[in-house]
C-alpha cells in the first residue's frame, strides 16, 4: 500500500512538472513578435545593412553586378532574389559560437573577432573555426517585401537541400 | 478510549467557518451597498406604442432629425465627417457610429434618448437646460408629424440596419457602449480604437499622442479620465459591473457616467469582453481545477489506505 | 582521523562518511511519537507542505515578476495572469497558500495553548514557533506589497506609518524604512528583497530550529501524560508494537501526517480554483494610486485581530496596545504559572480563559474588517480591552491552579 500511495504521489509530482515546464516556455507575446517585415527595395548595392529579427542581427547585403557575375553554383544556391535584386541575407552570427563578424568592404569579407573565423561576401566560410556558412533565417517573399519568420517556398528549398540549418 | 477526533474536527471547522463568514460575506455586505439589478427593463422609460416605419425612419435620421450631422452610419455608407479626436474636441466624446445601435441598445432607451438625451442617459444633474447647460446631443422635437411616430420610425430604421441581436459580439458591444470613454489596455483598446502594431516607434508615438489628445478632451467633458477597465472583472466583479452599467447613479450618485442603455444581452456581451481581458484563463482554471480536485481525492484515499495499513500493527 | 574501510555498497560508503543510518534513526525511525495524539498534531506537516507550495509557486512567480513601480502591476496581472502558461495557477496557489498558512498556524497555536504544549521543557518550541509567526507575518506583508495594487500601496502607507510611533513623531524612521517620503520605487525594491531573500532565509532557519526544539522534549500528547520514552521505545523495538505507548515518526506517524495532508489538499485546491476571493482581494486588482485611498481598506484577515487592537484607542494608547498584542503571545510559557501540562478541559479556570481568548480574537478579527462605526466601534473597543484583561489575568488564574 505504501508503494501504491508513493505511485499516486509520483503521478501528482509529474503532473505538476508539466505545468512547471510550460511556465518556462517562451511567452506568446515573445512568439508573436517573431516576425519582421523588410522592404527590400531600400537597400543600397554593395553595402552591408544590419536588421534585427527575434533579437538577432540580420545581415542584408545587396549584391553588386560584379558579385552576381562571379557567383559560383553554391553561392547561387544561397542567393535570395527579390524582383531583379540579389541579396546575401543571413543571420549575422558566426556559426562557431555566436559572435557578430565585422564586414570589411575592401576585402568583401567578414571577420569574426572572437576566434578569427572568416566568411566571404556570399556568407560562406573561408577560414575555420566556423563549421558552416551563415545560417539563413526563415523568410517569405511577398512582392518587394520579405517577411522574416515565415517559411516561403524559396526558404523551404534551401532548408531541404541542406544549405541552411 | 473514546475517539475525540470527530468532535475536534467539528470544533475546528465551526470556528473556521464562523470567522470566514464574519470577515467575508458578512463584512462585505455591510461595507458595500447592495444594488439589485432590474434585468435591464428600464421601467422608468415609456414603452414605444407606435409601430415604426423604417423607410420613413431612414429619411428622418439622415434628414430632418439630422442625426448624421454628428453620427456616422458606416453600414449605410455614411462615414464620419471628422476623426475621433476632432469629434471629441467638439462634443467632449466621439459620437458613436449608429450602424449597430439598433441591436446593442434597448429600443425604449433609444426612443427616449432621441427625445431627451440627458434624461435617457441619467445625466440631468450635469446637463440642465434651465441653467444653460445643454447636453451636446441635441434633442429631437419632431419633424412636423406625430413625434412618437417619428421616433418609432427612427428606432425601427436603426434596428433594420443593425446586425441581428444574436450576432452582437462581445467586442462589438464593448466598443460601442463603453469603448469611446474606457480604454482596455490589456486588449490594446484605446478610446480611438485598437492600437495597431507599428513597425516604427515614431508611428506608435504619433498614435499615442492622438490618444492623449482624445483623453484630454474626454477628461474635460467627464471631469476626470474614465478608468481603464482591463482588470475590472477581478476588481469589481460581474454583479457590480452589470448593475453599474444598468444604472450608474444607483451605485454612485452624481457620477458623470451616463446610463448607456444596453440590452440585457449586450450587457452580457460586455461582461464577456471584460472577462476575456481580465480573467482570460477562467475556462482553463475550471477544467484544471476539476482534474486537480479529482486527483487530490484519489491522493487522500490512497493516503488513508496506507495509514490504515501502517497502523494495523499499532493497536 | 576516523577509520574508513573499503565500502561494500553505496549505502555503506555514504554511511561511513555521513552516518546516514544514525541520522535516519534520529530523524525518523527512532524518533518516538506518543500514540495518544490526534490529527491536530499533523498541523506541522500541513504547514511544511503549505510552505513548500509557497516556495515552488513563488519561484515561478519570481521568473516573471518585475519589481518596478511602473511595471509591477502589469507583470503580475498581464504577464503572469495572461501570458505565462499556468502563470495564473502559481499566483492563485501562492495567494491562497499565503492566506491558508495563517489559518493552519492559528490552529497549530491554539492546539499548543489548549494542550499546554509550551511547558515543562517545551518552552523553546513555543518561542521558536512564535518567532516563525512573526517572520511569516513580515513575509506575508512584504509579499502583499509586490503586485503594487491599491491595497498594496495603502497597506504599505499605513503599516509603515505605525513606525512613527504616534506622539513620538519618528517621521525620519518612517522615511528610512520606505527610502522615500511615500511608498515608491525604493520601498518596492527593498520589500521585494525582503520577501524573496532575507525573510525566506530566516523562515527556513527558524523552521530548522523549530524542528530541533521538538526533538529532545518530544511532542506532547492529548492526555497530558508523562511518557517514559526510553522504556516505551524498548517495548516497541522488542516487537510489542501494539502494547507500546509510542510509535516511530516514520512511517508510523508520517502515514497519518500524510493522510491529514491529503484531506487538507482537497480543501486547499478547492480554494485555489473555486473560492479564491478571500485571499486575492478585489481591491488589489486596481493599480496603485497615491492620490486616491480606496473606500474601505483593511489588512488581510490574519492581521485583523491585532489591527483592531490598534484601532479603537487614541493613537498613542492604540500603539501601546498593539505592541502589547505583538509580544504577549511570546511570553505565554512564563505567564502561565500552573505546574500542569494537561489539556485545558481539565484545568478549570484556564479552560474558561482559553475559550474566552479564542472567541475574543474572532470578535476582534470580525470588527477589524467591519467599518469602525456605531456598534462595531463599541464591540471592537470592548473586545480589545478584553484581550488585554485576559492576558493580565492569566498569571493570577493559573497561579492558584492545583497540581493535577
Amino acid at each position: 500500500m505504501g508503494k501504491a500511495f508513493g505511485a499516486v504521489a509520483g503521478v501528482g509530482a509529474v503532473g505538476s512538472l508539466v505545468a512547471m515546464k510550460k511556465s518556462w516556455d517562451p511567452l506568446p507575446s515573445v512568439k508573436a513578435a517573431g516576425f519582421t517585415t523588410l522592404d527590400m527595395s531600400i537597400y543600397p548595392e554593395g553595402e552591408l545593412i544590419t536588421e534585427k529579427w527575434r533579437g538577432k542581427p540580420i545581415f542584408v547585403l545587396k549584391k553588386t553586378a560584379a558579385m552576381i557575375a562571379k557567383q559560383t553554383e553554391s553561392q547561387k544556391a544561397r542567393d535570395i532574389v527579390v524582383g531583379d535584386a540579389h541579396f546575401m541575407l543571413a543571420i549575422g552570427l558566426c556559426t562557431h559560437l555566436g559572435c557578430i563578424p565585422a564586414y570589411i568592404p575592401a576585402e568583401e569579407s567578414f571577420l569574426c573577432a572572437c576566434h578569427g573565423g572568416q566568411f566571404n561576401w556570399a556568407g560562406e566560410v573561408t577560414k575555420v573555426p566556423p563549421p558552416r556558412a551563415f545560417d539563413i533565417p526563415p523568410f517569405k517573399i511577398e512582392g518587394t517585401k520579405l517577411v522574416l519568420g515565415e517559411v516561403g517556398p524559396e526558404y523551404q528549398k534551401m532548408k531541404d537541400s541542406g544549405i541552411t540549418l | 478510549m473514546k475517539n475525540k477526533e470527530p468532535l475536534i474536527l467539528v470544533v475546528v471547522v465551526a470556528f473556521t467557518l464562523l470567522t470566514y463568514w464574519l470577515v467575508e460575506p458578512y463584512a462585505h455586505s455591510v461595507m458595500h451597498k447592495h444594488v439589485d439589478g432590474q434585468s435591464f427593463t428600464y421601467a422608468d422609460l415609456a414603452p414605444i406604442t407606435k409601430t415604426g416605419d423604417a423607410t420613413n425612419g431612414k429619411n428622418l435620421v439622415a434628414g430632418a432629425a439630422a442625426c448624421t450631422g454628428c453620427h456616422s452610419i458606416e453600414k449605410a455608407g455614411m462615414p464620419a465627417a471628422v476623426d475621433a479626436v476632432t469629434a471629441a474636441q467638439t462634443y467632449g466624446v466621439n459620437p458613436p457610429d449608429l450602424s449597430n445601435a439598433g441591436a446593442i441598445y434597448d429600443a425604449k432607451f433609444l426612443a427616449d434618448l432621441i427625445k431627451n438625451p440627458a434624461h435617457a442617459l441619467k445625466v440631468e444633474h450635469k446637463f440642465d437646460a434651465a441653467k444653460g447647460k445643454m447636453h451636446p446631443m441635441v434633442a429631437f422635437y419632431g419633424a412636423g408629424g406625430d413625434l412618437d411616430q417619428e421616433v418609432a420610425d427612427m428606432v425601427s430604421y436603426l434596428q433594420s440596419i443593425a446586425v441581428k441581436p444574436n450576432q452582437v459580439t462581445p467586442k462589438m458591444a464593448y466598443e460601442n457602449a463603453c469603448g469611446r470613454c474606457h480604454s482596455v489596455s490589456y486588449e490594446k483598446w484605446t478610446q480611438i480604437g485598437e492600437k495597431p502594431a507599428f513597425k516604427f516607434e515614431k508611428d506608435s508615438l504619433a498614435f499615442d499622442i492622438k490618444v492623449l489628445e482624445y483623453q484630454e478632451a474626454l477628461t474635460k467633458y467627464m471631469g476626470k479620465l474614465p478608468p481603464d477597465l482591463s482588470m475590472y472583472i477581478r476588481s469589481r466583479g460581474e454583479h457590480f459591473i452589470t448593475t453599474f452599467i444598468e444604472n450608474p447613479q444607483a451605485h454612485l450618485e452624481g457620477t458623470a457616467m451616463p446610463r448607456v442603455g444596453v440590452t440585457a444581452d449586450s450587457a452580457g456581451k460586455v461582461i464577456e469582453y471584460l472577462e476575456d481581458a481580465g480573467d482570460t484563463k477562467r475556462h482553463e482554471r475550471e477544467s484544471v481545477g476539476k482534474m486537480v480536485l479529482i486527483y487530490s481525492i484519489i491522493f487522500a484515499v490512497f493516503a488513508l489506505l496506507w495509514k490504515k495499513q501502517v497502523w494495523r500493527d499499532l493497536h | 582521523m576516523a577509520h574508513f574501510t573499503e565500502a561494500t555498497s553505496v549505502k555503506d560508503w555514504l554511511n561511513q562518511r555521513l552516518a546516514i543510518e544514525k541520522v535516519e534513526k534520529v530523524m525518523a525511525s527512532e524518533y518516538w511519537i506518543p500514540k495518544n495524539i490526534n490529527f491536530l498534531w499533523a498541523m506541522g506537516m500541513v504547514l511544511a507542505i503549505t510552505f513548500a507550495l509557497l516556495l515552488v509557486s513563488g519561484i515561478f512567480l519570481l521568473m516573471y515578476y518585475q519589481p518596478d513601480v511602473r511595471t509591477a502591476f502589469y507583470s503580475v496581472n498581464y504577464t503572469i495572469m495572461r501570458d505565462v502558461d499556468f502563470g495564473w495557477l502559481w499566483r492563485h496557489v501562492h495567494g491562497v497558500a499565503a492566506s491558508v498558512v495563517f489559518l493552519v498556524i492559528y490552529i497549530h497555536m491554539f492546539t499548543g495553548i489548549y494542550y499546554g504544549s509550551y511547558k515543562k521543557g517545551r518552552e523553546m518550541i513555543w518561542i521558536s514557533g512564535m518567532l516563525l509567526f512573526v517572520t511569516f507575518s513580515a513575509e506575508a506583508f512584504s509579499g502583499y506589497m509586490l503586485p503594487w495594487g491599491q491595497m498594496s500601496y495603502w497597506a504599505g502607507m499605513v503599516i509603515t506609518n505605525i513606525f512613527s510611533l504616534g506622539g513620538l513623531h519618528l517621521d525620519g524612521l518612517v522615511e528610512w524604512i520606505r527610502g522615500d517620503y511615500v511608498p515608491a520605487q525604493a520601498f518596492l525594491t527593498r520589500f521585494f528583497m525582503l520577501h524573496v531573500l532575507l525573510l525566506p532565509l530566516a523562515i527556513m532557519g527558524l523552521i530548522g530550529l523549530h524542528f530541533a526544539t521538538l526533538r529532545i522534549p518530544h511532542v506532547n500528547n492529548q492526555d497530558g501524560e508523562e511518557i517514559d520514552f526510553d522504556a516505551e521505545s524498548k517495548k516497541y523495538l522488542a516487537g510489542d508494537k501494539a502494547g507500546s505507548k509510542v510509535m516511530r515518526f516514520a512511517n508510523d506517524f508520517m502515514s497519518k501526517d500524510l493522510m491529514v495532508v491529503g484531506f487538507y489538499l482537497i480543501f486547499f485546491f478547492y480554494l485555489v480554483f473555486f473560492q479564491y476571493g478571500f485571499a486575492l482581494d478585489p481591491v488589489n486588482f486596481d493599480p496603485a494610486d497615491g492620490l486616491k485611498t480606496p473606500a474601505h481598506i483593511y489588512p488581510e484577515w490574519y492581521f485583523l485581530w491585532s489591527y483592531e487592537i490598534l484601532r479603537p484607542f487614541s493613537v498613542n494608547i492604540g500603539l501601546i496596545a498593539f505592541g502589547f498584542a505583538q509580544v504577549i503571545f511570546m511570553l505565554l510559557p512564563f505567564l502561565d504559572r500552573s505546574p500542569n501540562a494537561i489539556p485545558a478541559s481539565r484545568r478549570g479556570a484556564f479552560s474558561v480563559w482559553f475559550w474566552a481568548l479564542l472567541i475574543d480574537m474572532i470578535v476582534l478579527t470580525a470588527m477589524g474588517k467591519l467599518p469602525p462605526e456605531g456598534i462595531f466601534s463599541t464591540i471592537g473597543l470592548v473586545a480589545a480591552l478584553a484581550f488585554i484583561v485576559l492576558w493580565i489575568a492569566l498569571p493570577f488564574i493559573t497561579m492558584n491552579e492545583k497540581k493535577a
